[in-house]
């Protein structure tokens, strides 16, 4: 553990500072600066288009940053594949997961980093060290030689951040993992994140869900139109401020006022609207109050970015 | 991972108590070949009471002789499968290996085995060509290989007429070398009175090391990957296209096996032969419960399926049925065999 804080103290795990990305002439992500260290959770939220998919490239080693600078461990670092990402314990886990879902759980956690004894390969130490590896991170899997494919989304995604951390990583980049699950799967992951955070790794965690980010989240990135909104540690937001930043106030009011419209004398409609109203009102309030940790440089010209 | 935080988890117990609860027979049940070693039962069965030819020893060893010659190919056939591809030129390619090495041998007057060698250069090079042009254009396997099945037929024909001015080869049994290669590819031995071809090892050896390739190595556990999700096979750092350009080449070695096999048991080729085998061959993998999409199958199944088409072929004229019909009943046995097969593989995935 002593190790650990002392990393920690010296240097973050990944630091980026005023980081940004041109293609060309278009600009995908600007003055964004980030730091998780070892057993912390960065949480990175945004709208579909905001550049979170840029963030994770740059960090995973996909692409390479334009502006600013990309430390690993308190060394300069510019990444030419995610192969040396990885060799670094940098570790992504992608929505579409990277698994095989007619193979056993087992030959999909190894797979590309099979353990060879002679020419063959160690299936029964393999099948142990699965069970135990997600057994570890609190998934009791019944049988780790059950296709993959008929795990469910939630336990699938764990399998993949059980690969991830025994494999060496460091720190694990998590794009959208509760994106397509339910209420209940997501809680399983969110668990699991906590789990990877426990075990002393720092975690990068994207979602545009405020709900799922602030439970498990130490500090947060809102990213708009690939340009930082600004960054904060969990004691400097609340809940209420983190999602009036997300959705953004003024749209939804403007939301509101179509939907009473559209709604006539008695329709569901404008009940709706009522409820959603209300909902804004309370937004407001929590933007306010936010406004007041102002984000940081919002100066400069501004040059929206199309959606990468 | 030095740091061990003791999350509060139980020591892993040596055996969950709710595996305990999948009988042996559902386990059996889940194995892919499964569908075709039941079906192989009832047709040895009803050729056994239909047929008294069918009950000799002799005729056994007959029927296994038959499956061997379609079992050998199909072995590389159900891995090229099982990784996600097919290859339609796999029939003609037997054919133009023996073609290739009786021309080379004869015209050179060079020892058997220069034409034998050369012969598996060219079979391993069709192998490799159509892995390369799969892998690099992304082109269905389907398309490239229906192309060179038509290429290889052509150039079967006219190359042997333009060297032989014949259809066929001419006698290669007086060549130097000749002997050992038939000892080798085409021989046979007595057991118990009853003549066994050599084929027959060749194949359960074939089989055995590739089951073994299969289920207990890495390559193996590479040809499900790259036939079951071949981007994220990628993904994860396996080789996809080095496994796909084997799997072809696979293929190739089994024909040029297959082709010097028919040279040496034959003495002669005619250029025309081995068209339509290829199908035979799928047929043979996909009755032994390998899926048409790849990453799921057996070898040992494929065996079994290659087994059901030579009893079937065989027993016909054991039972001394009209031999037209057999295709029709080769038909409604594949048809029969697939149905069955995904009875048993859909109980099986259910009962987990």
């Amino acid at each position: 553990m002593t190790a650990t804080a002392d990393t920690r103290t010296a240097a973050p795990l990944v630091r980026l500072t005023d980081a940004g990305k041109n293609y060309g002439n278009i600009i995908a992500l600007q003055g964004v600066t980030l730091e998780v260290g070892g057993s912390e959770v960065t949480c990175v939220l945004g709208d579909n288009g905001a550049g979170k998919s840029t963030l994770i490239k740059i960090i995973a080693g996909l692409h390479q940053h334009t502006h600013g600078t990309y430390e690993v461990e308190g060394e300069d670092v510019r990444f030419d594949s995610p192969r040396e990402a990885l060799d670094r314990g940098i570790a992504t886990v992608y929505q579409d997961l990277a698994v095989v879902p007619l193979m056993p759980v087992w030959r999909n956690f190894f797979l590309g980093n099979e353990v060879r004894k002679g020419p063959a390969m160690d299936i029964a130490g393999m099948r142990q060290t699965a069970k135990q590896e997600l057994l570890d991170m609190g998934i009791d899997l019944r049988d780790v030689d059950q296709p993959i494919g008929t795990l469910s989304g939630g336990e699938r995604q764990c399998v993949a951040i059980a690969r991830a951390v025994h494999f060496g990583a460091k720190v694990l980049i998590l794009d959208e993992p509760t994106a397509a699950l339910g209420v209940k799967q997501s809680g399983v992951v969110l668990r699991y994140i906590i789990q990877a955070k426990e075990r002393g790794l720092g975690v990068i965690f994207i979602t545009h869900n405020p709900h799922h980010a602030y439970p498990v989240g130490d500090r947060f990135l809102i990213l708009k139109r690939g340009r930082s909104l600004g960054y904060w540690k969990k004691s400097e937001i609340s809940m209420g401020e983190l999602t009036g930043l997300m959705a953004g106030g003024s749209e939804l009011e403007e939301l509101t006022h179509e939907l009473e419209q559209a709604g006539g004398e008695g329709s569901g409609l404008r009940e709706v609207a009522h409820v959603f109203g209300q909902e804004v009102a309370e937004l407001h309030v929590a933007e306010l109050s936010a406004q007041r940790t102002p984000p940081s440089d919002n100066t400069g010209a501004r040059q929206e970015p199309p959606q990468p | 991972m030095s740091q061990t935080v003791d999350v509060g988890t139980p020591p892993a117990p040596a055996r969950d108590e709710r595996v305990a609860q999948r009988s042996t027979l559902g386990r059996l049940l889940a194995r892919p070949e499964i569908g075709a070693l039941a079906g192989a039962i009832v047709i040895f069965l009803i050729f056994f009471i239909v047929a008294p030819p069918f009950r000799e020893p002799s005729s056994l060893a007959t029927v296994l002789y038959v499956s061997s010659t379609y079992g050998i190919p199909a072995v590389a056939v159900a891995l090229l499968m099982i990784g996600g591809e097919f290859d339609l030129s796999a029939g003609v390619a037997v054919t133009a290996s023996a073609l290739v090495a009786s021309m080379i041998s004869y015209q050179f007057s060079a020892n058997m085995f220069v034409g034998v060698l050369v012969a598996l250069v060219v079979a391993l090079a069709v192998g490799f060509i159509n892995g390369y042009l799969v892998v690099k254009t992304g082109i269905p396997s389907f398309l490239v290989t229906l192309g060179t099945f038509f290429m290889l037929r052509g150039l079967n024909l006219a190359v042997t007429k333009i060297v032989t001015g014949n259809v066929g080869t001419n006698d290669v049994s007086d060549i130097a070398g000749f002997g050992m290669a038939k000892n080798i590819f085409a021989s046979s031995f007595t057991v118990g009175g009853v003549s066994i071809r050599i084929t027959l090892l060749w194949w359960i050896l074939f089989v055995l090391i590739a089951t073994w390739v299969l289920l207990r190595t890495h390559v193996g556990n590479w040809i499900f990957a790259v036939g079951g999700s071949a981007p994220s096979s990628r993904a994860v750092g396996v080789p996809v296209n080095k496994v796909k350009i084997g799997l072809f080449m696979t293929v190739g070695f089994l024909a040029w096996f297959t082709g010097m096999h028919i040279l040496f048991a034959f003495n002669t080729v005619q250029s025309g032969i081995g068209i339509g085998n290829e199908f035979i061959y799928i047929v043979a993998a996909v009755v032994g419960g390998t899926l048409l999409t790849g990453g799921y199958g057996s070898v040992i199944g494929a065996a079994i399926g290659a087994f059901i088409f030579g009893m079937t072929n065989q027993g016909i004229v054991y039972a001394g049925w009209n031999p037209d019909w057999f295709y029709f009943f080769l038909g409604a046995l594949l048809l029969g065999a697939i149905l069955f097969n995904n009875f048993i593989r859909q109980r099986a995935e259910a009962s987990r």
